[in-house]
């Protein structure tokens, strides 16, 4: 077991967070003021190859592993939290497409995908099904060689702006196994979007609700086969979930960086805070909690690399704990500052607002904690190691 | 042509550089390496005129301790083709370093060397310079823009009054400043790519060059901390103490 980067590992975290610092940190707060999709940032993106990373080579994706991945988005996170988190979502549907996708269909989708010139949308939830994402109505009928798409989807992340979707739909009868999974190009006639919600944070990417009406689709754009489409979905909230908690803990390091320089220049009672016992305690915590956040979403991106038949657990685990990790070190960060904490001047109340969805979306902890003790209550359940 | 250009691994410019305890050094500890930015922008332009034809190849070449390779595939992954280390694992001082440079120009025989004008860490702004006088070849310094027309390079340096454009004839040494141009990041693919070209390591030793320096570093300290500014009331207080305290006017 060695803990340690390789240099290419080294290698690319440097290339992504200079990326980071240059093309993200420096305009974060105005894209997310302005509630400004950087479009252009996600085509950079596309030529420094972090569109389709784990996208495999046969699609025309990188191939690389996921725990690859987490390292570079978490040092992105550290630019804009809000934008990364579309990167990763885009990756994640980049690779559903890449990996399930008849091969000719995969090559048609992800050539754009992975160069970043085409962006990606991922649709399960809906209005009535969002914890309880096997219980989803959008259906999918078979009518020759096409199949036609009724129904609506809710919260979905860069509705809108995107060019391909993935849409979980049912083709069978009721339950996960009832699902089926499609390539959708985001302008099919009779899609419609809905306004870009208002949300508390992740304003630099819209949020809409994505209406079917009679959507056409040629046959082979169904993933696999049908009835595998839950499975599917599943399997891309796995990495996505070590993705979003890389988002929680690369923000959470730009928020804790921030904090320190805090404490050595902010001076109260003739002394900088830095000097402050209990200031200091609350900084070593937040960086020890951290630490372990960060060490469990790489042990997690190392089990799906292993095909671990445990992988799953561990997902939920590391996305349970490091978006709440992540959520409290923001808002600490945000405390050491006072009052500058709380004014937009300083990048703390973006964080803590960029943050807190990650505690929600990909699945619920709530729901992060109902897999991992199903998983630890099963009968003859093996200790986890 | 053939490119030849020097690359130094040093502290990371976003560091905030301590002094040992003992003043014999920085505290290099714990502490992010870098490529020296001036090398960077080095290897920027010698790839740039590699894409646009006017070179062939672009030969990186680093000296130093091991570590340095990683500044030398970091130069890979920017665009150079070839890396060359002399493995050292006394620091040389800039004398010694110009001596193993001009032995590799020697046996690589390129027709352009291009080098930082200095590197963040010691600051000398001699390497180049000391080179171009050992390998008897023109140098053009602190370029902000460099033109390959035929057997000649214009470069354009960056004095104190303003710019200056020297012509060179080749084989010329070229060392850069901060407007020459802007890097570009390394790829995740060239990041990768990067690892499978050759990088070959030599020591001074097989060279014929002697690193024994005739500089040594009696102290290290930090610089005086700022003090405070003073606010002044009015322009007619500003330009007296301009003229009286600062003497500047
Ligand atoms: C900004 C944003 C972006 C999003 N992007 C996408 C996207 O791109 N694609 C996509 O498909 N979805 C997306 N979502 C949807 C997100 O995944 C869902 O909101 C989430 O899964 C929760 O579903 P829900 O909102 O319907 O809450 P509900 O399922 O109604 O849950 C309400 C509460 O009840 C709890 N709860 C529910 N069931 C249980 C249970 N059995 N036991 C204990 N507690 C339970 C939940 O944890 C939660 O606290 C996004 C959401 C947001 C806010």
């Amino acid at each position: 077991m060695n803990f340690n980067l390789t240099d290419d590992q080294q290698a690319f975290a440097d290339t992504a967070r200079a990326f980071a610092e240059k093309e993200m940190a420096p305009f974060a707060a105005k894209w997310d003021a302005e509630h400004y999709f950087p479009i252009e940032v996600f085509r950079k993106a596309g030529e420094m190859g972090f569109m389709g990373m784990y996208t495999p080579e046969k699609a025309g994706g990188f191939g690389m592993s996921r725990l690859d991945a987490a390292l570079i988005f978490e040092q992105l996170a550290m630019g804009c939290t809000a934008t990364t988190a579309m990167m990763t979502i885009h990756n994640m549907v980049s690779w559903m497409i890449g990996e399930f996708a008849k091969p000719e269909i995969a090559e048609e989708f992800c050539s754009g995908l992975v160069t970043g010139e085409k962006l990606g949308s991922y649709c399960l939830t809906e209005p009535g099904s969002g914890s309880d994402a096997a219980n989803l109505r959008t259906s999918a009928k078979k009518d020759g060689d096409e199949y036609v798409l009724n129904g609506s989807k809710m919260f979905i992340s860069g509705a809108g702006a995107t060019d391909v979707l993935v849409v979980m739909a049912r083709t069978g009868g009721e339950g996960a196994k009832g699902i089926s999974a499609f390539v959708v190009p985001a302008d099919a006639k009779g899609i419609h979007y809905g306004k870009a919600e208002e949300k508390m944070g992740w304003n630099a990417q819209p949020t809409r609700l994505v209406t079917f009406e009679d959507v056409r689709i040629p046959a082979d754009y169904l993933l696999g086969e049908e009835g595998e489409g839950f499975k599917f979905a599943m399997m891309g909230l796995d990495g996505g979930r070590i993705n979003i908690a890389v988002c929680s803990v690369g923000t959470a390091q730009a928020a804790l960086n921030t904090a320190r320089d805090y404490m050595h220049e902010r001076s109260q009672f003739g002394k900088p805070l830095a000097t402050f016992q209990a200031m200091q305690f609350k900084l070593a915590d937040m960086a020890t909690e951290l630490v372990a956040a960060r060490q469990m979403v790489r042990l997690a991106a190392f089990k799906v690399d292993e095909n671990d038949s445990d992988k799953t657990t561990y997902c939920a685990m590391a996305k349970r704990f490091a978006t709440d990790i992540g959520f409290q070190v923001c808002n600490e960060a945000l405390q050491i500052h006072g009052g500058y904490g709380y004014i937009k001047e300083y990048p703390l109340e973006r964080h803590v607002r960029d943050v807190r969805v990650h505690q929600i979306l990909e699945g619920t902890n709530e729901i992060m904690r109902l897999i991992i003790a199903r998983r630890i209550l099963a009968d003859g359940a093996a200790d986890l190691l | 042509m053939k490119i030849l250009v020097a690359v130094k691994r040093v502290i990371d410019y976003n560091v905030k550089v301590r002094v040992k305890a003992d003043q014999s050094d920085v505290d290099l500890s714990n502490v992010k390496m870098a490529l020296n930015p001036f090398c960077e922008i080095a290897v920027e332009e010698a790839v740039r005129l590699k894409e646009k034809g006017v070179a062939e190849e672009v030969v990186v070449v680093s000296i130093g301790p091991k570590a340095c390779q990683e500044q030398i595939r970091t130069a890979l992954a920017l665009g150079a083709d070839r890396g060359i280390h002399v493995e050292s694992d006394v620091a040389p001082d800039s004398l010694a370093v110009a001596k193993i440079l001009n032995k590799i120009v020697a046996e690589e025989a390129p027709q352009l060397v291009i080098l930082g004008k200095q590197s963040i860490d010691s600051d000398n702004n001699q390497t180049g310079q000391m080179l171009a006088a050992l390998a008897d070849m023109p140098q053009g310094t602190f370029a902000s823009e460099v033109v390959v027309d035929g057997d000649k390079v214009q470069v354009t340096r960056e004095v104190d009054g303003g710019l200056q454009t020297v012509e060179l004839t080749l084989p010329a040494i070229v060392t850069t400043d901060l407007r020459l141009n802007e890097p570009r990041y390394a790829s995740l693919p060239n990041i990768m790519k990067a690892k499978r070209k050759p990088l070959g390591v030599k020591t001074p030793d097989e060279l014929g060059v002697s690193i024994d320096s005739k500089v040594s570093v009696l102290k290290v300290e930090a610089p005086a901390e700022r003090s405070a500014g003073v606010k002044v009331a009015d322009i007619a207080e500003l330009v007296e103490k301009l003229k009286n305290e600062a003497k500047v006017l």
